[in-house]
């Protein structure tokens, strides 16, 4: 165990997935985002960019997080830059908490997310519809950031375990 | 309070000038970026279009390329769902062709006389077809649209007509070199001109962004006269890109006035992009 722990190939993999994660989920064709399910959807990729970009930006870099956006609107049809901006949005609100949190508490990170995705949702939809005048769903919208406010906590067990992996395997190397 | 209005600044500052040690880029200079790619692209420079049929063109490709594992399951799960399904369908299937030889004969005949009438008054459709794979069929809650394997250099063009067997299925909105992207009839923003049968209705038939449409611009007394009735929604061919004639959906007593789709949208791997030539068009 020992040494599948000091193993390199395990650190270097495991300090890149939440990028791999990140460019796995905009490019392939499965996506949280739509399941082909009523009344059910939720941002994978806002919950990745939020815990990551809050707990351990340095795993995330923001250069990363706008190509991701550059290419999920190619990928679902949007005019490009827009997911880019309203990622980087969520990003300068997980900067400003990072900034002035001493000591993280979950609750109000949980509190932050919900007013973050509705504040770059309502962007995006504005951006959409009045300025490019493409047609959106708002109850799509608002069904999708409901669920993604709601799938946080188990996100942030997975993604905390993962942080501490990755934590566990930096300190081992140093 | 002036303390807490400079310590607001100053996390706000921080937020977005500070660059750690792994951030090559302030968020704040990749948040100007975004703005100014997003303005950009509303522009038709040439050199804007190269760019963004470059980055299209590289995009597709390595999202096809990456849903490939996935794209193989999916088929495994449907091929092993048809095969359990295989005796109910058998059934179905059996039904059908008992009444296809009478339906076929039926069909000759009325395309002869069709043609023959069509000769009369000197009126013509001429359509030419292109087969197409489909590469990426992700769909979202913004736009529903698949992306296809043919583009500029195989003559396609923007308002083509997307065709599954004989159904529409959708309309091509953007062209890329190599590739395109269709807009499928259950996307909010299409509204396909048609004529619904056997009443002879001209309607807009607009999609939802669910797996259903809706009949749009006709008269509420027209509605009512769906009831207890079996509309089969075509084409009406106004508007000049399609013929008229292209089976779209279904209005039956279960679907409460909504159309239900022929194609299923979730399954297609092959179309047809068809464009049609009227009259004395060269």
């Amino acid at each position: 165990m020992s040494s599948l722990n000091k193993s390199p190939f395990l650190r270097i993999f495991l300090s890149y997935l939440p990028i791999i994660m990140l460019f796995f989920s905009v490019f392939n064709e499965f996506d949280f985002n739509y399941l082909k399910l009523d009344y059910f959807a939720f941002n994978f990729v806002h919950l990745l960019i939020f815990f990551w970009t809050l707990r351990n930006p340095d795993q995330l870099g923001y250069l990363a997080i706008f190509f991701a956006g550059i290419i999920n609107d190619v990928v679902i049809g949007i005019p490009i830059g827009i997911s880019s901006f309203c990622y980087l949005i969520l990003c300068s609100v997980t900067a400003y908490i990072r900034n002035i949190t001493l000591s993280p508490n979950f609750i109000k990170d949980w509190i932050s997310l919900l007013f973050t995705i509705l504040l770059i949702n309502s962007i995006q939809v504005i951006i959409l519809d009045l300025v490019f005048l493409i047609k959106v769903d708002y109850t799509n919208y608002l069904i999708n950031s409901g669920f993604t406010f709601l799938f946080y906590p188990i996100f942030f067990l997975f993604f905390n375990f993962l942080n501490e992996r990755i934590s566990y395997q930096t300190n081992d190397q140093i | 309070m002036a303390t807490g209005r400079d310590d607001f600044v100053i996390a706000i500052r921080s937020a977005f000038l500070k660059k750690k040690d792994k951030q090559k880029f302030s968020l704040l200079t990749l948040i100007f970026i975004s703005i100014f790619v997003i303005v950009l692209s509303n522009f038709n420079f040439k050199a804007i279009q190269f760019v963004k049929l470059v980055i299209n063109e590289v995009i597709y490709r390595s999202s096809h390329i990456i849903s490939i594992p996935e794209n193989n399951l999916k088929e495994i799960t449907s091929k092993i769902k048809s095969h359990m399904d295989l005796y109910e369908s058998y059934q179905k299937e059996l039904i059908k062709v008992e009444n296809s030889e009478q339906l076929r004969l039926q069909n000759e005949f009325l395309i002869t006389e069709n043609k023959k009438l069509r000769d009369l008054l000197d009126e013509s459709i001429n359509s030419e077809e292109i087969f197409a794979r489909v590469l990426i069929d992700k769909d979202s809650p913004y736009l529903k649209s698949i992306v296809l394997n043919k583009g500029t250099k195989d003559k396609v063009k923007i308002g083509m007509a997307v065709i599954d067997e004989v159904y529409l299925v959708g309309q091509i909105i953007e062209v890329n070199f190599s590739n395109s992207r269709a807009l499928l009839l259950s996307d909010l923003n299409s509204k396909i001109p048609s004529v619904l049968e056997p009443d002879d209705i001209q309607a807009v038939v607009s999609g939802t962004g669910g797996n259903f449409g809706t009949i749009e611009h006709t008269q509420i007394d027209y509605k009512d006269a769906f009831k207890n009735k079996e509309i089969i929604a075509y084409t009406s061919g106004l508007g000049g890109l399609f013929k008229p004639g292209i089976p779209i959906g279904r209005i039956d007593n279960s679907s409460e006035g909504q159309i239900n789709f022929f194609s299923d949208f979730t399954q297609l791997d092959y179309v047809k992009i068809v464009s049609y030539k009227f009259g004395g068009e060269k």
